[in-house]
């Protein structure tokens, strides 16, 4: 077992505020493992510097075993990394299979072979009832799914999945819930979820990284990470224990 | 190729592409010399229209000086025609080269350092202006007194040096029309036709799905500036004289993308068909002008203007998506549904 993932000493700062600091932790290939924290924690700030969108201030990122930390988005998704925007940025005037073609293009330069897999993915997600409705005519949790959909097209290694429960039911939770513990055990993909949802989290992550105020405040197996008096009165409060 | 080009049109798109091009194959046959000039007009504009479109409607990058590209095709080929006895033809690559060339310069300038937007747009009106007042100035190619090609009684059509009767650029610029649908069909449906779309769409998602959005927006502006340079070249031969004054002014600029947003922005048949509509009604308009004697100078340009707004803001998506979806042609592709465009 080896880290695909591993961050070192990662740091943002936006104008004095520090919003992400010396924050460190490793994600093994396969695993699915989770961030938790109180809103403003720096959670999407993480993400957004694994992905390329932010160069860190300090600190290393290092994926398959190569440093990636400021290369461009662009770069670092052909390198195998997938994310998804927590506000969703559809394609809004494309049809939901284009917007998931424009991902599986990636990988598959041939149109007619592209579609073929965005066709997939959008059954797998279950939104193949909808392929040829606008995307800016979606109900959010479809656009959070379509989220979902385009990222997993572009066939990553790593899924960077920034909230795409919330303003779900939880029902559609579930069946998320399943869509991703189905990918991860069939295609060995390995995950890294924001989320605030806790039943999504108990479910799924084999282990929790909690951040508040941009600092690693706990991290390790969910169950003994709610446990955590530093997690209850930070984040959890004191009902949700179990 | 094929695939691209042809699959997904249906049985009467084919029929209503076929019989609209007998009819305009036809049209010589029947129509009086000044129709025939009129039609030139409109083709120059649908052809100059879909390349721009590339640039705008497929990528989302607003071009408002493509006079800048027709003038440099038009002067390249006149040039090097006049001077050197060099046939358009030939002109004709030279002058793709150069304003690929100078659409790359444009193109580096501003996506290198994140100019988009409306800074975009007036950096290529700055590079159309440049070059008007530059060209003023350039003795070689006549400067502000004009290039003029030489002229004469044509009794045959001289099809390799361009020098002819009305009627063989009536077909040259049909075909050429009807090149530039099937190129930006193929475009449109291509990888690189997706990843313009996504970035017209949101620059930064695209950008997160692999997308490299510096080259695909590099591309979308040399394949429409060295498109809308051929047109230039047909300008030179038609018109035989070229004045920078006229030929870079935003004027012109202006009316290559009216067609387009008038019939459907980033649509494949909107270009063409608001060229139509557009030079049909231009053309009326004088006539109805001077029936009812009001030849005011600004008289047209004030009708002209009221009722481009009543079109856009009774079609603000343009006249050609209603009618794909009316005639069933709205292709999965995009074309005929509403899109949000953002400036
Ligand atoms: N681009 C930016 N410019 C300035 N400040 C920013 C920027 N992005 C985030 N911040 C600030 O950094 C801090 C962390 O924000 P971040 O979005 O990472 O939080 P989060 O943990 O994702 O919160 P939430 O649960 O609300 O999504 C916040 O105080 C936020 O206001
Ligand atoms: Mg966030």
């Amino acid at each position: 077992m080896s880290a695909l993932l591993e961050i070192k000493g990662l740091s943002k700062n936006f104008r004095g505020l520090k919003a992400v600091q010396n924050v460190s932790f490793d994600v093994t290939q396969g695993e699915i493992y989770a961030v938790i924290g109180p809103n403003g924690a720096g959670k999407t700030t993480l993400f957004n510097m694994i992905a390329g969108a932010y160069a860190p201030n300090d600190g290393t990122i290092i994926f398959a075993g190569e440093r990636i930390e400021g290369l461009p988005p662009d770069a670092v998704c052909r390198r195998g990394i997938g994310r998804t925007f927590q506000i969703v940025r559809p394609f809004p005037a494309l049809s939901v299979h284009d917007n998931v073609m424009v991902g599986a293009l990636l990988r598959e330069p041939d149109t007619s072979r592209a579609s073929v897999r965005a066709h997939e993915i959008l059954r797998l997600l279950g939104l193949h009832d909808k392929r040829d409705m606008i995307a800016s005519s979606l109900t959010l949790p479809d656009r959070k799914r379509l989220e979902v959909a385009r990222a997993l097209a572009t066939d990553p290694k790593l899924l960077l999945l920034d909230e795409v429960m919330a303003g779900l039911r939880p029902t559609e939770t579930d069946v998320m819930v399943d869509i991703l513990r189905d990918l991860n055990r069939t295609s060995g993909l390995t995950i890294v979820l924001i989320e605030h949802v806790m039943r999504a989290v108990m479910a799924l992550a084999g282990r929790v990284l909690v951040l508040h105020h941009g600092e690693a405040i706990a991290q390790g197996e969910p169950a003994a990470v709610v446990r955590d008096p530093a997690v209850i009165k930070s984040y959890l409060g004191t009902e949700v224990v179990g | 190729m094929k695939k691209l080009l042809i699959d997904g049109v249906p049985g009467h798109g084919w029929l209503m592409l076929a019989v609209t091009t007998a009819l305009l194959l036809a049209a010589p046959l029947f129509v009086n010399d000044y129709l025939i000039t009129v039609l030139i007009l409109i083709f120059y504009f649908a052809y100059a229209g879909q390349a721009w479109n590339i640039m705008m409607g497929f990528a989302g990058q607003l071009s408002l000086g493509h006079a800048l590209y027709v003038g440099l095709g038009a002067y390249a080929a006149a040039g090097l025609y006049v001077h050197f006895g060099v046939g358009p033809w030939i002109g004709m690559g030279a002058a793709i080269i150069i304003s690929g060339v100078v659409a790359v310069i444009l193109g580096y300038l501003a996506f290198r350092f994140g100019v988009g937007g409306v800074y975009f747009a007036i950096l290529t009106i700055a590079f159309a202006e440049f070059a008007r007042i530059g060209f003023d100035h350039i003795k070689f190619l006549g400067a502000s007194s004009g290039l003029f090609l030489p002229v004469k009684q044509y009794v045959s059509n001289d099809l390799w040096s361009l020098r002819g009767k009305p009627v063989m650029f009536y077909y040259l610029m049909l075909v050429l029309m009807l090149v530039a649908l099937g190129i930006c069909r193929m475009l449109l449906r291509s990888r690189l036709g997706y990843y313009w779309r996504a970035i017209r769409e949101d620059e930064q998602a695209a950008q997160s799905l692999g997308i490299d959005v510096f080259r695909c927006k590099m591309y979308a502006v040399v394949i429409s500036a060295a498109m809308t340079s051929v047109a230039g070249v047909f300008f030179a031969f038609y018109y035989n004289n070229l004045f920078p004054e006229q030929v870079f002014h935003i004027s012109r600029s202006i009316e290559i993308i009216l067609g387009p947003i008038i019939g459907g922005i980033g649509t494949l048949v909107g270009p063409i068909v608001g060229a139509f509509v557009l030079t049909i009604f231009s053309e009326g308009m004088t006539e109805l002008l001077e029936v009812f004697k009001l030849t005011s100078p600004g008289a047209k340009q004030v009708f002209y203007g009221i009722a481009l707004l009543v079109v856009i803001l009774l079609m603000p998506h343009g006249i050609w998506p209603p009618i794909a979806r009316a005639l069933g042609l709205a292709e999965k592709s995009g074309e005929g549904k509403p899109t949000d465009e953002k400036p």
